[in-house]
């Protein structure tokens, strides 16, 4: 148990101070390509030099240190509640040393205990594998930005979006067109097209799991996300919403069966503070390898 | 850049235009959802706030008391602001305060108000919580921490060439509006 208490603690120390590299990248790119003198490349200046600091003094990126999203591979046979125990022990300890800010609140007596711990806080979605090794991902998912996430059923009248490829395109721009700057762009799209109104959000979150510069392995969802990406970018809405070049820093979309009487396209919004590590672990919980 | 340090006059605040980057040095209050709806139903100041010609941040800062026993920032972005919206600009009326400090923008009622009385909204970067508390020079006091909690009481801290962007002024025009109609058009050119 000792070992995998640390190393859970390590992992959410990083995710929470430091940004993964894909992300980087992409952040670094917006900035070379915000105009000089604007107020676009200022805010890009600021959160560039945020990123530094955060990693420097290894402490939050943002101070909404978000909902803490666990998503464990592990093999048959794996405890997986000894691993639950062990990591609600470690968000509570990663809490203590300011790693995450005190952040789940009862919602129905409005109380905040201090210690991240609570129904649904943090969230593990575990999945079998046939590896030997355990890997796990972490989220942390800020609340502006999904507080501007949106869910379409199809066909939207108003749009006017039917239950196809362009149908989802319109209302997956609508999303990004009613965002703005509100949750703190530039932005990156997870979108699930189908699945009921639970497992479409759901899975529309693991795509920020994939890298920002991965080729969907769907063609037509490949073509969809550069559409939707390079569209985003043309609106001007910018970093903040102060106008600008770069509106999302990239669109992930996967799809899910569905009923024939339900058509769901459900996007979730990542803000600029992406924060997401994972990593790989032996039998005895030491890390052995990162993953982003 | 433009220097603004409070208290700020009526005919400072009227010479800033939307776009205009600015860097704020003096004493700001932090001010979120419990000090809002607090004042606007009659609430009175704590002694020792003086809000004229001030401006109120909507921040619920990570303070922690250093070993001197010393209140230190250590995480201040702004939160989301359109949450005062049914109380900013009275509130800004009442007091004489002369910006808000947030993220997101707010809306017409707000912008009104920043033209009928002298006010102007004050964009910072969301989610740079560490660049952000370098700017806060010190902690001078807390009020309401009983009461409200921590990220919901008002600090009055000092902060030294605090960035921003006026995305709101007093002249009727907002960033956010034009953003967003400009966005529209060139969205319904795409689709
Ligand atoms: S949306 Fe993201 S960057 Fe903005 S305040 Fe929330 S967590 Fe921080």
């Amino acid at each position: 148990m000792e070992p995998l208490f640390e190393s859970l603690i390590e992992i959410i120390r990083r995710t929470s101070a430091e940004i993964p590299d894909d992300v980087q990248r992409g952040i670094l790119a917006a900035l070379e390509n915000e105009k000089q003198d604007t107020i676009a490349k200022n805010a890009m200046e600021i959160i560039e030099r945020n990123i530094g600091l955060a990693k420097e003094k290894s402490q939050p990126l943002c101070q909404d240190t978000g909902s803490v999203l666990f998503y464990v591979d592990c093999p048959v046979g794996y405890d997986q509640m000894e691993f639950a125990d062990t990591a609600r022990a470690a968000v509570t300890e990663a809490t203590k040393r300011g790693f995450l800010r005190q952040n789940s609140v009862d919602s129905l007596t409005g109380k905040n205990d201090g210690t991240n711990i609570g129904p649904g806080s943090p969230t593990f979605h575990f999945h079998q594998t046939r590896e030997a090794n355990v890997t796990v991902r972490l989220v942390l998912k800020g609340g502006g930005c999904e507080n501007v996430g949106a869910q379409y059923s199809l066909p939207n009248i108003k749009l006017n979006a039917n239950r196809d490829l362009d149908g989802c395109r319109k209302v997956i721009l609508d999303a990004v067109q009613q965002a703005q700057g509100k949750g703190c762009g530039p932005g990156i799209l997870g979108v699930c097209i189908g699945g009921d109104r639970a497992t479409g959000y759901e899975l529309s979150k693991t795509q920020f799991l994939r890298n920002l510069d991965d080729e969907n392995e769907n063609a037509e969802l490949a073509a969809l996300e550069t559409d939707i990406h390079n569209t985003a970018n043309k609106l001007g809405i910018g970093p903040m919403g102060f106008g600008g070049n770069t509106t999302l820093l990239g669109v992930k979309i996967r799809a899910a069966n569905r009923v024939p009487a339900s058509y769901f396209v459900s996007v979730s919004y990542m803000c600029w503070a992406f924060r997401r590590h994972g990593a790989k672990l032996d039998g005895a919980g030491e890390i052995t390898e990162w993953i982003y | 850049m433009i220097e603004l340090t409070t208290p700020i006059s009526e005919e400072q605040i009227r010479a800033l235009k939307v776009g205009d980057s600015v860097a704020i040095s003096g004493v700001v209050y932090t001010g979120r959802d419990a000090v809002h709806k607090y004042l606007h139903e009659g609430g009175e100041l704590p002694e020792g706030v003086n809000l004229e010609g001030s401006i109120i941040y909507h921040c619920g800062p990570v303070v922690v008391k250093d070993d001197a026993g010393e209140w230190k920032v250590t995480a201040a972005g702004p939160t989301t602001s359109i949450r005062e919206e049914p109380y900013q600009a009275d509130i800004m009326k009442k007091f004489g305060v002369r910006g808000v400090i947030g993220k997101g923008g707010m809306g017409p009622k707000t912008l009104g108000g920043c033209a009928e009385n002298g006010g102007v909204y004050l964009h910072a970067i969301g989610g740079a919580a560490q660049v952000l508390a370098e700017h806060i020079a010190q902690v001078h006091n807390v009020y309401f921490l009983e009461e409200f909690g921590s990220p919901e009481a008002i600090w009055e801290l000092e902060v030294d060439q605090f960035p921003a962007v006026v995305t709101m002024d007093s002249h009727g025009r907002s960033l956010h509006a034009e953003v967003a109609e400009a966005s529209q058009t060139v969205l319904e050119q795409n689709l």
